[in-house]
């Protein structure tokens, strides 16, 4: 196979030529429909009369025939002869013998024999050659008649209308071709942006974006998307990162911890029961690291979106409150109340399991954080418009302002944090809940305390790409952190 | 009771092993798919411990099927670094009944396998529960010891249950979240433990000899007091 052959194939391929040769076509059809149309209402609406005026002129003709015979026909037609002002009709009346009676012609036109009923052909008239449109009628007795219209002026008219229209056609078919190249070039020029962006991300620049022209047309609309998943791409890009690091320091620990353990007993333990000790801790710390890897995994799982098919329409009020009542007796336990506050029924849309670890990891924070003697308060409610608000408030010391923004990161403990058990993957897991529901985590000041709000969205999009979803969806982390941060 | 695993990598199945034995049980060994799916097929075992991903070109989930079809109701937990909420939904529809994700610690898996073992015997529908001097009437609801009338909460009755249904048997905080809760996930929280410490406040406090037992490293068991 040669180059030009490949390149004469890639050329045929393309979309844009696909485009601009749709266009060529339905062009030239609309161009044709129009000449076409032109040509029947011009040429042919003259034709068209010329042949409705012979034949009533010959309808007269036979009448005054039967009323009048031969010498009637004649009278008529040197009186119609007479009143032809534009000088265009023809009149021809012969006896048996094809011998002239009357009329402007001088002999009968040979080629107007029997059979043929309607012609047109060249005559010759007081010296002027021209085309006429003749129609011959057999009177009784064997007379013959023949009546007809100069045609010269419609043939020039049609002449002319003929040339137009195929310098017409012509210009057409140039800017049809001009329109294929347009079109295909347009296509180039916008799709090259979007195709050299790709090719950039490809090699590892996810800096790139597709150009937005500003126009708001289609293909803007197009780099939109485009660029808002690639903004996607790169902050899971940028999360797999920084949980790659975070899991290189916080996972190294407990392991450093467990091996060291081991070791140590290894080396110096004194007596089986020492030895048993030191592996009862490594095997807790063993159980930590694993108790790590489920939470990311969870987190991952839950953030790659897979468990949207498992979404239903639920009720979060049973769910809220069985919740609750699994956590009541554990705040008694650590002299805390927790108190629900949820109406008969809470709709939401969702998933269960999810939306259940999400509150029990809320839950698992504020019995941690609270103080004895303090108040959880648990509450939930629909809102049209917003979605399903699912708040949990302590008395604890909160997060403090500074810190909100960061809390809901992987690995994240602040400072005050830092002496309780616990992987700061918490958090991590609600917001990736939230975000799966398209909706938001709100980190708020409860005076003293923190307050969770969990917001939900209640129906699911009507359809992929529904302009307020994308939007909440894109924004629902930045919203977060400004409202968080705002809380206090 | 005689079980069989299912499992390629030589030190879990090692150690598995040992451990099934120590407790008592009879226990084969295949490391792989389809020496899994002859033994399984042909000879009868109380429970099968079953790894999702085998070499010899039968994995877990299509030993199981194949088993299935050919009616065999053998329980089945499957042993799985698979740990995703999908991954877990298959390995059941697939027949599995039980589905353990690695790690795992071995009492975890013992104590979900001797429940799987028990469950296959087919006990039938049941109205009464019977531990010890302790009963539970499931048409009433009621719960006696020794002829005494014990009132419990509606979620304290069902923990009560799961565990005489287990009786005898140690059962994990994790099996009662998921039996008795219908929860799949493990909270930060000693919840488990507190509602333990009440139901035993009303079952095992103004009694002379306890009834709930706590297992070090592993879970509660119910039993009675053994002489």
């Amino acid at each position: 196979m040669t180059a030009s052959a490949n390149d004469g194939r890639r050329f045929m391929r393309s979309a844009g030529l696909r485009f601009g040769m749709v266009y060529a076509g339905v062009f030239a059809i609309s161009t044709l429909a129009l000449a076409m149309f032109l040509w029947w209402s011009t040429a042919g609406l003259l034709d068209r009369q010329t042949v409705a005026a012979i034949s009533a002129d010959v309808q007269g003709l036979v009448e005054r025939y039967r009323e009048g015979g031969p010498l009637a026909v004649e009278q008529t037609i040197d009186q119609r002869m007479a009143d032809n002002l534009d000088d265009d009709a023809i009149y021809l009346l012969v006896g048996p013998d094809y011998h002239r009676l009357a009329g402007n012609l001088e002999q009968w036109p040979s080629r107007v024999t029997v059979g043929i009923d309607w012609d047109q052909m060249a005559i010759e008239r007081a010296g002027r050659r021209g085309m006429a449109q003749v129609r011959r009628y057999e009177l009784p007795r064997g007379f013959h008649l023949l009546v007809g219209r100069d045609v010269e002026v419609h043939a020039q008219m049609e002449r002319l209308l003929t040339d137009a229209l195929l310098w017409s056609a012509l210009v057409a078919l140039l800017l049809g071709i001009a329109g294929t190249v347009a079109v295909r070039g347009l296509f180039r020029v916008t799709l090259a942006d979007v195709s050299a962006t790709a090719a950039a991300i490809t090699g590892g620049d996810l800096t790139q974006r597709v150009r937005v022209s500003g126009r708001g047309d289609e293909f803007d609309r197009l780099a939109e998307t485009i660029n808002d998943m690639l903004d996607r791409i790169a902050r899971l890009m940028d999360g797999v990162r920084q949980v790659s690091n975070a899991i290189a320091h916080d996972l190294r620990t407990p392991i450093t911890r467990a091996r060291a353990r081991l070791e140590d007993a290894a080396a110096h333990a004194a007596g089986e029961a020492d030895l048993r000790a030191a592996i009862e801790r490594a095997q807790s710390d063993l159980d930590g690291v694993g108790a790590i890897f489920n939470a990311l995994l969870r987190i991952a799982e839950i953030e790659a979106g897979a468990r949207r098919s498992a979404f239903a329409d639920i009720d979060l009020a049973p769910l809220l409150l069985d919740l609750a009542d699994l956590y009541a007796a554990a705040a008694e336990e650590h002299g805390q109340i927790l108190v629900p506050d949820i109406p008969a029924s809470v709709p939401a849309y969702g998933d269960r399991d999810m939306i259940q670890q999400a509150v029990a990891n809320l839950f698992d924070n504020a019995l941690k954080f609270s103080p004895p003697g303090s108040t959880i308060c648990v509450a939930a409610r629909a809102e049209p418009g917003v979605g399903t608000r699912i708040v949990v408030a302590d008395q604890g010391p909160g997060i403090p302002t500074d810190d909100r923004a960061r809390a809901t990161e992987r690995f994240f403990r602040g400072e005050s944090a830092r002496s309780t058990p616990g992987s700061g993957l918490g958090l991590a897991l609600v917001q990736a809940v939230a975000t799966l529901h398209r909706g938001s985590l709100q980190l708020q000041d409860n005076q003293p305390g923190l307050r969770a709000v969990l917001t939900l969205a209640t129906h699911p999009p009507a359809s992929r790409g529904a302009a307020p979803m994308v939007q909440v969806d894109a924004s629902s982390s930045a919203d977060q952190r400004t409202l968080a941060t705002d809380g206090s | 009771m005689r079980i069989l695993v299912v499992e390629d990598d030589k030190d879990v199945a090692g150690f598995v092993v040992k451990g099934l034995k120590e407790a008592g049980h009879v226990v084969e060994h295949a490391d792989n798919g389809r020496d899994g799916l002859f033994l399984a097929a042909s000879e009868n075992f109380d429970a099968i411990v079953l790894d999702r991903m085998l070499p010899g070109g039968v994995d877990g989930l299509r030993l199981l099927e194949t088993l299935r079809g050919q009616n065999n109701n053998t329980p089945v937990l499957f042993l799985s670094a698979m740990a995703q909420v999908d991954d877990r939904v298959r390995g059941l529809q697939a027949g599995g009944d039980d589905y353990l994700t690695k790690p795992f610690a071995f009492a975890e898996l013992l104590a979900r396998v001797e429940a799987l073992a028990r469950r296959g015997k087919g006990e039938g529908p049941q109205t009464k529960l019977v531990t010890g001097d302790l009963e539970m009437d499931l048409l009433s609801r009621g719960v006696k010891r020794a002829g005494q009338r014990i009132d419990l909460q509606p979620r304290e009755f069902r923990l009560l249950e799961y565990l005489m249904r287990h009786s005898g048997q140690v059962v994990t905080r994790t099996m009662l979240l998921e039996g008795v809760w219908d929860y799949h996930f493990d909270p930060q929280t000693n919840v488990i433990d507190v509602h333990v410490s009440r139901l035993r406040q009303k079952v095992d406090k103004p009694f002379a000899s306890p009834l709930i037992h706590t297992i070090r490293n592993a879970g509660y068991m119910l039993r009675p007091e053994q002489p």
